[in-house]
């Protein structure tokens, strides 16, 4: 099976659909008439490319990983999405859902974010397209992102604290949409994930199919069977998991997403529905959403994109759960081995591959490496002193 | 797609026709030519909660609305996303909002206004007949539009529990009539584009929604969100069947007001309502 497009209210199975203030449900109508009709036009499509190619530096390689892959016994491949503009993955969604705004009229964006670097891809797409930007973040990511919250200022962008619960990356999106209520006239939200009401999961989807496309085409060059045995990402919303999943959800690669066990929607939760979408989700005996606690601000999240909760209930995709202490010597072994300081977000996925590496001797694994460590350098140096 | 929705079993049943008890004793009074005045409380804020709606009651609510807190309230503003933090802070839940609901005789209709994921996790059959036990006879679920109303319809409906649906300045004219056509209790017309919480002036967008729906209409037209006080309160009412009060009555609750603080404020509004 390919990833199939989801169902007309917006279903993945029984995950998905558009759970959204009455305000709202016009404006995310008229964003899935417009997606549909951008991305059936060619003129879109070349313009969003050439973007990709000339600004974003697309296509991204893939780098072996030779002396890793020895001291593990398993062969690591990474698909280095921490060489885009802006250090990753975030770029090709974003850069999707500008120019969709555009031509959809809309001259501001407000964003999410929550290790900032889809706040710092928004005020990049912002200041290219010369658009407004604000960005919603939460006051504790602030604090521990400060190097990103002052690129989205240098950016142009308007950075505002989210106060409220948790004050993380959940807050943020409840800011984040109760801004949009009140500005949808011109304001696009720039949701950040495959999460949120339909069209989102799907059309976020869509713009990052580009690292599933690549991965493919790329691995047949490089590997003898063509396709990887396994291909795993880090799960918080899951973008980057869905990106890299969808060019090989039609082969044998086994799927394997990587959640923080402090934040574990798929491993942990039940279907709930919050910011839009019924999916898994972790909360308490009420259905009170519970707070995620992650050494990563970008994962920090008790929720998840509804295509992984249908494809881990249907057995497509599998999800493990990795700790913060597993996730740290993980940054630090990629860093030593291979001279690549991975963010902490995919150091997750590799944490999994090195707890797993008996399990996984001999074979391939394909790492999306989602973004890189520069913004969590300063959080590493206070806790590895 | 009314196929594809049906295989999904997101069908939305037709409202029955006739209107239940709380739209019924909403109706009544509006027929007899008063403005209509709905107060909303937040359940669990405080120990003295049950007094401040009893208080609102007496002062001249004609519907009150508990508000069942939860986590991640999207359509609501700061005084209301306090109150909700600081009941939940206190032990609230929906089970005892409830089970303290069952013993506040108010003697007047009551709604219950929460976030969809509270009925979900508990089961849309078992969330409905919990409120009917507690008195309650009409639900405000804003995070469920048209499109995801009908299983939760499928469930309230029989239970005797009114669902109220939201009518928002955004709705095409196309899509209005729907709305109405499956809100029951009354309609929530939303007097802007924002959130909950208090307004310097009545935005004219509430005169526009409430105009729109009257004309379409004659179930009771109440406007929310963005009604701040006793003028703002007259001055749409001029045009809507009445208002909704959250924020400016949660503010005076959150900065320890009291019962009596709450009384004297709807108090006034009411007094406002019937100058009019």
């Amino acid at each position: 099976m390919s990833l199939s497009e989801p169902s007309a209210s917006g279903r993945f199975g029984e995950f998905g659909g558009r759970y959204v203030p009455e305000t709202l449900v016009p404006a995310c109508q008229e964003l899935e008439a417009a997606f549909r009709d951008a991305w059936a036009d060619q003129t879109f499509r070349d313009e969003l490319d050439a973007l990709l190619a000339d600004y974003a530096g697309r296509p991204s390689p893939i780098t072996e990983c030779h002396r890793l892959s020895e001291e593990l016994g398993v062969r690591v491949l990474l698909k280095r999405e921490d060489l885009n503009h802006t250090g990753s993955h975030k770029i090709n969604n974003v850069l999707g859902q500008a120019l969709l705004a555009k031509r959809m009229g809309k001259t501001r964006l407000v964003a999410e974010t929550g290790a900032g670097q889809h706040g710092v891809a928004s005020a990049t797409a912002a200041a290219l397209m010369g658009m407004e930007c604000k960005v919603f973040m939460g006051e504790v990511d602030m604090e521990r992102q400060a190097l990103n919250v002052f690129r989205m200022k240098l950016l142009g962008a308007e950075v505002v604290p989210a106060m409220s619960g948790s004050r993380t990356l959940k807050d943020a999106v409840n800011e984040a949409m109760r801004d949009w209520v009140a500005t949808v006239e011109n304001t696009h939200y720039c949701l950040g994930s495959v999460m949120g009401p339909h069209p989102y999961p799907w059309m976020v989807r869509e713009f990052h199919t580009v690292i599933g496309k690549e991965s493919r085409e790329q691995c047949a060059k490089l590997l003898e069977n063509e396709i990887p045995d396994v291909v795993t990402a880090c799960v918080g919303g899951g973008s980057n998991a869905i990106g890299i999943f969808s060019g090989f959800a039609d082969t044998t690669a086994e799927l394997v997403g990587v959640e923080p066990a402090g934040g574990a929607a798929v491993g942990r939760g039940v279907p709930g529905v919050v910011h839009g979408m019924k999916s898994y989700l972790m909360q308490d005996e009420f259905g009170q959403v519970q707070e995620a606690h992650s050494i990563s601000a970008g994962l920090d999240y008790p929720g998840v994109g509804p295509e992984h909760s249908h494809l881990s209930s249907i057995g497509r995709a599998r999800y493990e759960q990795v700790t913060d202490a597993e996730v740290i010597e993980a940054f630090q072994l990629l860093s030593r081995t291979e001279g690549i300081i991975p963010a902490l977000e995919p150091a997750h996925a590799l944490a999994w591959v090195i707890r797993d590496r008996a399990k996984l001797a001999g074979k391939t694994v394909l790492l999306n490496m989602s973004g890189r460590g520069d913004k969590d350098v300063a959080q590493m140096m206070e806790i590895l002193g | 797609m009314s196929a594809s929705l049906a295989d999904e079993g997101l069908v939305i049943p037709d409202a029955p026709t006739e209107p239940g008890e709380f739209e019924h004793s909403l109706r009544s009074l509006r027929d007899s030519g008063r403005k209509l005045l709905v107060a909303y409380v937040t359940g669990g804020l405080h120990d003295e909660w049950p007094d401040v709606v009893r208080a609102v009651a007496d002062a001249g609510a004609d519907a009150i609305e508990i508000g069942i807190p939860f986590s991640d309230p999207v359509m609501d503003g700061p005084i209301i996303q306090e109150a909700s933090e600081l009941a939940l802070r206190d032990g609230a839940s929906p089970v005892t909002v409830l089970d303290t609901l069952r013993t506040i005789d108010a003697g007047v209709p009551l709604a219950v206004m929460t976030y969809y994921n509270l009925a979900f996790h508990m089961g849309h059959e078992r969330f409905a007949s919990s409120l009917y036990e507690a008195g309650v006879r009409a639900a405000i679920l804003p995070d469920l539009p048209l499109e995801e109303v009908g299983p939760w319809a499928r469930a309230a409906d029989p239970a005797g529990i009114e669902t109220v649906m939201l009518a928002a300045p955004t709705a095409p004219d196309e899509r209005l009539p729907r709305v109405v056509a499956r809100s029951r209790g009354f309609v929530y017309a939303v007097g802007l584009l924002g959130v909950t919480g208090e307004r310097d002036a009545l935005a004219a967008s509430s005169l526009v929604i409430a105009r729109r729906l009257k004309a379409i209409t004659d179930k009771p037209v109440l406007v929310g969100v963005g009604v701040s006080n006793a003028q703002q309160a007259a001055e749409v009412s001029q045009v809507a069947d009445g208002c909704v009060i959250g924020s400016a009555l949660m503010r005076r609750v959150v900065a320890g007001e009291g019962p009596a603080g709450a009384g004297a404020f709807i108090a006034e509004v009411r007094a406002a309502l019937d100058a009019s």
